[in-house]
C-alpha cells in the first residue's frame, strides 16, 4: 500500500506505447495512458475501439505484443490477474466473478484467507472494517444469490479494495444499474476519488462521464485520438471523437424513386437483456428504395430494436407491419417468411459455426430442400456453389463456417439472405471487424438492394457508413427517438448532439 | 467423415492412455499386462461361444449408446438412459405376461412399442422440465434412475413377485413374447439384429434427413439455429423422447431377449456405460456400435481373465473406468486443444471472452 513514487509527480499507472495484434486487426496501436492518484478517468471508445483490450492488458489477462506498464514509476510485469492485484490494481466487470451461494464475507475473503485455517468471526469483523472504512455498505452475512445487481457491484468492489488495490478498473459499471443504483455507485466513487484512489471508468455513457470523470480518453480503431481534462469539451464533442470525422469523399448514389411504405413500426417498446425498458414508443417507417439509417451511441436501443425486427424479441408494446403483415412478436420463421431479411450484428449468432457453408446458406429455408423425408444434399450443394460464386466468397461447400474469415462469414450471411431479394432488411453492424475490401463490398451490396426497391433498416456504429448509405437518419437514445434527420442535410455536430441527448436542437 | 476420423484418433489415444493407467495395477495383481490385455481384448474373440457372447452383451450396450449419442448430439444431456431402460424393461415384461398364446408377430412389435412408448415416458418430464422451464436435464434424468429402480423393486417385491417362490423376479413372460434365436445354439437374439437397424436409422435420420439436420444444428449453434426460424424447444423435446425410447426398446430387449422375466439386476449399468459407449463413439453412429463391440468384448474378457490368469476379475471394472476417465480426459483435452487454437477475439472488441476469462479465474 505504500506508494514510492510521489503522488503529485507520478501516476500511479502509466501504459506506455501499448500495442497488440489479432489477426490482421491492431486492437491497440501505441496507447498511451497515465493514471493519478485521486482521479477518475473515463475511457471512451465504440464496441471494437480496444477499450477491452487495452484493460485486459492493464489486468494481466492478455500480454501486449509491445509497449510497457510502469507502477509508481518503475517498469512492472503484470502477466496474470495475480501479478495486477499485486501491483495494486483491481477490476470489476460486467458479469461479476462472485460464488453466487457463498456469503458476503466469503466472497470477500476468497483466495485472500490467509492461512490454512478459516476463523469465520475474524474474517467478518476483517469484512466489517472494510466495508466501514471505504464507505461501502454490505451486509456480511448475505448470500450472494440474496443480493440485487447493484448490491452484488458493491461486493465486487469492496472485494477489490479489500485486497489494497490503488487503481480500481469498472468496466461500463452503470450498465446493470437503475438509476438509484448508479446515484449509490457513484457516491462511493466520490469517495474513493477523495481517499486518492486512481479510478478507470469505461463507459458508452456520454452524460455520466461528463458528470463523472476529471479526466477523458478517447480510443477509435486501437489508437487514442484524445486524452483531456473532461472540463474542456463537452458530450457532443465527445461523441464527435469516438465516431471519428469523416475519412474520405463519399461514393455518390444513384437517386431512386422511393415507393411506398413497406416497413411501418408505430408505438414500440420492448424490454433489454435484463427486463429493463430499453425501447419506449419508437416510430418510423420505411420507404421501398430506402434506407433508413439508426445511429446513436451503443447501448441506446439499437440491438433491442434490431432483435424486435428480427423476430429475436417480443416487444412489450406496438406494432411492425411488414409488405402488410403484422410481425410484431411473430417468430424468426414467420417474420423471414413475411419477406423481411436480417443481418444481425453478432454473426456468430445467425451462423453455426460447426456446421458447413452449405448448410448454413439453406438454414433458414429447410422446408425447401426436403425430397419428402430425405434431405436433398444435391440442391443443398448446388445452392452452395451459386451462392459461393455470386457473391465471390471465398470458401468450398463443405467448409465449416468457424473456419472462414470474418468478410467471408458476412458474405455467407449476406449471400444467405439477399438472394431471397426480401422487400425489407434489418441490418445491423453490417461491416464491424471487416477489412476495407469486403467493407467496401458489403455497402455496394446493400445500395444494389436499396436500387433493386428493398426497404432497408441500417443500423450502425459507424457515422460515416450511415452518413454514405442512408437517405434519412433517426437518432436513438436512451430508447427513444431523439431526432429525425435527411441524411444529405445532416451535420455531424448536430448529430453528435442528438446522440448525447439534446433532443430537438435548435 | 470428419467424424469417423476424429473418432478413431480419439479411440486410438484412449485405448493406449488406458493401457499405460492400468499396466501397473495388472502387474500388482501379478500378471504381465500385455498377456493380459490380450486376455481381455483378443481372446474372446478367438473362440466361437466367447465371440458370440461378446455380441450378446454388446446388445444393450448399443442401444443405450445410441440413444445417449442421439440427445447428445442435439445437446441435451440426457444421463437417464438407465432409469428409461428400466421402465422399458418394466413395460416390455408387462407386455410379455399378458401375451398368452397370441401370435409372435403380434407380441414381439407390441414389446418393442411398449418398451419405446415406456422409456419415452420416463424422459418425458425431464424433457418438458428443461423446454419449459430451462431446469437442467443432467440432474433431472440423473436423478430420475433410482426412482426407476425403486419402481422395479416395488413391482418385484409386491403385484409381480413370483407367485411359486415368492422371490422378487417376475413370472416367465410367454413363450411368444420372447426374442428368437439368430444363431443355434448361442443366446445371440432377434436385440442384436434390433440394434444395429436402430443405429443404421439413427444414423440416416441424423446425416441425411431435413429433421436430423435441424437436429444437428440445434446440437452445434442452438442460438444461429433459433435466429434461422428452427423451433429449438420442439426440437430438443423430440430428440429427448426418441432417445428415452430406445433406451427403453434396450430394457425391453433384455427381458426379451436374455431373462425372460424382470429382475431387480437385468442392467449392469448398461445406461450408465451408454455415456461411455457414445463419448467412446464421438457421438457419430458408425463408431458408437464399434465403441459397444470393445466395451463388450472387455467384459466378457475380463470374466475369462480371472479364470486364466488368476487376477481378479473386476481389473475388467477397473480397466473399463479408467477408459471412461481416459475417455473423459482425452476428450476434454481435444475441445480444450481445439479452443486455444481458435483466434481469443474475432473483433478487436473482447468483451465475452474477458468475462469468460475473468469468471473461469477468479472463481
Amino acid at each position: 500500500m505504500t506508494a514510492t513514487g510521489d503522488s503529485l509527480t507520478t501516476p500511479v499507472v502509466e501504459l506506455r506505447s501499448i500495442s497488440k495484434r489479432f489477426g490482421d486487426v491492431l486492437a491497440n496501436d501505441g496507447v498511451n495512458l497515465s493514471l493519478w492518484g485521486g482521479e477518475v478517468h473515463g475511457v471512451l471508445g465504440e464496441n471494437g475501439a480496444g477499450k477491452t483490450t487495452l484493460m485486459r492488458i492493464l489486468y494481466g489477462l492478455s500480454a501486449p505484443d509491445e509497449g510497457e506498464i510502469h507502477v509508481d514509476g518503475a517498469p512492472a510485469n503484470i502477466a496474470s490477474p495475480k501479478g495486477a492485484i499485486d501491483a495494486g490494481i483491481g477490476m470489476v466487470t460486467q458479469h461479476f466473478a462472485l460464488v453466487k451461494p457463498m456469503t458476503v464475507t466469503e466472497n470477500i475473503i476468497l483466495g485472500r484467507t490467509g492461512g490454512r485455517i478459516l476463523d469465520p468471526a475474524r474474517a467478518k469483523s476483517l469484512v466489517e472494517n472494510a466495508s466501514e472504512r471505504f464507505g461501502i455498505d454490505v451486509d456480511p452475512d448475505r448470500r450472494l444469490v440474496d443480493l440485487s445487481v447493484g448490491e452484488q457491484q458493491r461486493v465486487e468492489i469492496l472485494k477489490a479494495l479489500y485486497r489494497d488495490c490503488r487503481v480500481l478498473i469498472l468496466d461500463e459499471p452503470t450498465a446493470v444499474l437503475t438509476p438509484q443504483e448508479i446515484r449509490t455507485l457513484f457516491a462511493t466513487l466520490d469517495k474513493l476519488r477523495a481517499s486518492g484512489m486512481a479510478i478507470v471508468f469505461i463507459s458508452h455513457k456520454l452524460p455520466e462521464v461528463m458528470e463523472l470523470t476529471d479526466r477523458v480518453t478517447v480510443l477509435r480503431h486501437g489508437k487514442v485520438v484524445h486524452t483531456t481534462e473532461t472540463d474542456e469539451v463537452d458530450a457532443a464533442g465527445l461523441a464527435s471523437w469516438m465516431v471519428g470525422r469523416p475519412a474520405e469523399a463519399l461514393q455518390p448514389r444513384l437517386g431512386v424513386e422511393s415507393g411506398e411504405k413497406v416497413l411501418e413500426v408505430s408505438d414500440l417498446s420492448a424490454n433489454g437483456r435484463l427486463g429493463l425498458p430499453a425501447l419506449s414508443g419508437v416510430d418510423f417507417d420505411v420507404a421501398s428504395g430506402e434506407i433508413l439509417g439508426v445511429a446513436g451511441v451503443s447501448g441506446n436501443g439499437q440491438t433491442e430494436l434490431a432483435e424486435v425486427l428480427s423476430g429475436m424479441r417480443k416487444p412489450t408494446a406496438g406494432s411492425i407491419m411488414a409488405n402488410g403483415a403484422e410481425i410484431a412478436g411473430r417468430n424468426p420463421n414467420q417474420v423471414v417468411a413475411a419477406g423481411v431479411g436480417r443481418i444481425p450484428e453478432d454473426r456468430h449468432e445467425a451462423l453455426v459455426g460447426d456446421m458447413s457453408v452449405a448448410n448454413n446458406l439453406m438454414l433458414e429455408h429447410l422446408e425447401e430442400v426436403g425430397k419428402g423425408f430425405v434431405l436433398d444434399r444435391d440442391r443443398i450443394r448446388a445452392n452452395a456453389l451459386d451462392l459461393i460464386d455470386r457473391f465471390s466468397i471465398k470458401a468450398g461447400p463443405d467448409d465449416l463456417v468457424k473456419t472462414l474469415s470474418g468478410g467471408n462469414i458476412q458474405k455467407v450471411l449476406l449471400a444467405r439472405v439477399l438472394v431471397r431479394e426480401p422487400r425489407v432488411i434489418v441490418v445491423s453492424q453490417p461491416t464491424r471487424g471487416l477489412d476495407i475490401g469486403a467493407t467496401a463490398y458489403v455497402r455496394s451490396e446493400l445500395l444494389a438492394m436499396r436500387q433493386k426497391g428493398a426497404a432497408i433498416v441500417l443500423m450502425s456504429e459507424d457515422l460515416d457508413e450511415l452518413l454514405q448509405l442512408s437517405d434519412r437518419l433517426i437518432v436513438l437514445y436512451d430508447g427513444r427517438i431523439a431526432g429525425r434527420v435527411n441524411a444529405p442535410e445532416a451535420d455531424r455536430d448536430q448529430l453528435g448532439l442528438l446522440m448525447a441527448g439534446h433532443t430537438e436542437v435548435a | 467423415m470428419e467424424h469417423w476420423r476424429r473418432g478413431a484418433t480419439t479411440a486410438g489415444l484412449i485405448v493406449l492412455g488406458t493401457f499405460v493407467i492400468t499396466a501397473p495395477f495388472i502387474m500388482l495383481a501379478g500378471a504381465n499386462p500385455f498377456a493380459a490385455y490380450v486376455e481381455f481384448l483378443i481372446s474372446p474373440l478367438t473362440s466361437r461361444f466367447s465371440a458370440q457372447e461378446v455380441l450378446v452383451s454388446s446388445i444393450p450396450l448399443i442401444l443405450t449408446g445410441v440413444s445417449v449419442a442421439l440427445a447428445f448430439r442435439a445437446g441435451y444431456w440426457n444421463i437417464g438412459a438407465e432409469g428409461q431402460l428400466l421402465m422399458g424393461a418394466v413395460a416390455g415384461a408387462a407386455v410379455g405376461m399378458l401375451a398368452g398364446n397370441q401370435s409372435r408377430f403380434l407380441v414381439l412389435p407390441a414389446v418393442v412399442l411398449a418398451g419405446a412408448a415406456a422409456g419415452a415416458l420416463w424422459a418425458l418430464v425431464p424433457a418438458l422440465l428443461r423446454v419449459r422451464l430451462g431446469i437442467d436435464e443432467v440432474v433431472t434424468t440423473l436423478l430420475l434412475n433410482p426412482v426407476a429402480l425403486l419402481v422395479v423393486m416395488a413391482l418385484l417385491n409386491g403385484p409381480w413377485a413370483d407367485p411359486e417362490t415368492g422371490f422378487p423376479e417376475s413370472e416367465r413372460i410367454a413363450e411368444s413374447a420372447q426374442f428368437p434365436i439368430l444363431i443355434p445354439r448361442s443366446r445371440l437374439h432377434l436385440g442384436f439384429l434390433i440394434g444395429l437397424a436402430i443405429a443404421a436409422l439413427v444414423w440416416f435420420v441424423l446425416s441425411r434427413t431435413v429433421a436430423g439436420l435441424r437436429v444437428r444444428a440445434v446440437g452445434s449453434g442452438p442460438n444461429a439455429a433459433r435466429f434461422a426460424g428452427i423451433s429449438v424447444g420442439r426440437t430438443l423435446l423430440t430428440v429427448a423422447l426418441t432417445s428415452g425410447a430406445i433406451a427403453g426398446i434396450a430394457g425391453a430387449s433384455e427381458v426379451s431377449g436374455i431373462q425372460y422375466r424382470l429382475t431387480s439386476g437385468l442392467s449392469a449399468g448398461f445406461g450408465y456405460t451408454g455415456i461411455v459407449v457414445a463419448t467412446l463413439g464421438a457421438l457419430a453412429m458408425p463408431t458408437v456400435v464399434l465403441a459397444a463391440l470393445l466395451l463388450a468384448d472387455l467384459n466378457v474378457g475380463a470374466g475369462s481373465a480371472g479364470r486364466v490368469l488368476g487376477v481378479p476379475s473386476q481389473l475388467g471394472d477397473v480397466i473399463e473406468a479408467t477408459v471412461l476417465l481416459v475417455t473423459v480426459g482425452v476428450l476434454a483435452y481435444r475441445r480444450y486443444h481445439h479452443k486455444v487454437r481458435e483466434p481469443v477475439v474475432d473483433d478487436a472488441s473482447g468483451e465475452g471472452a474477458l468475462a469468460e476469462v475473468v469468471e473461469v479465474d477468479t472463481s
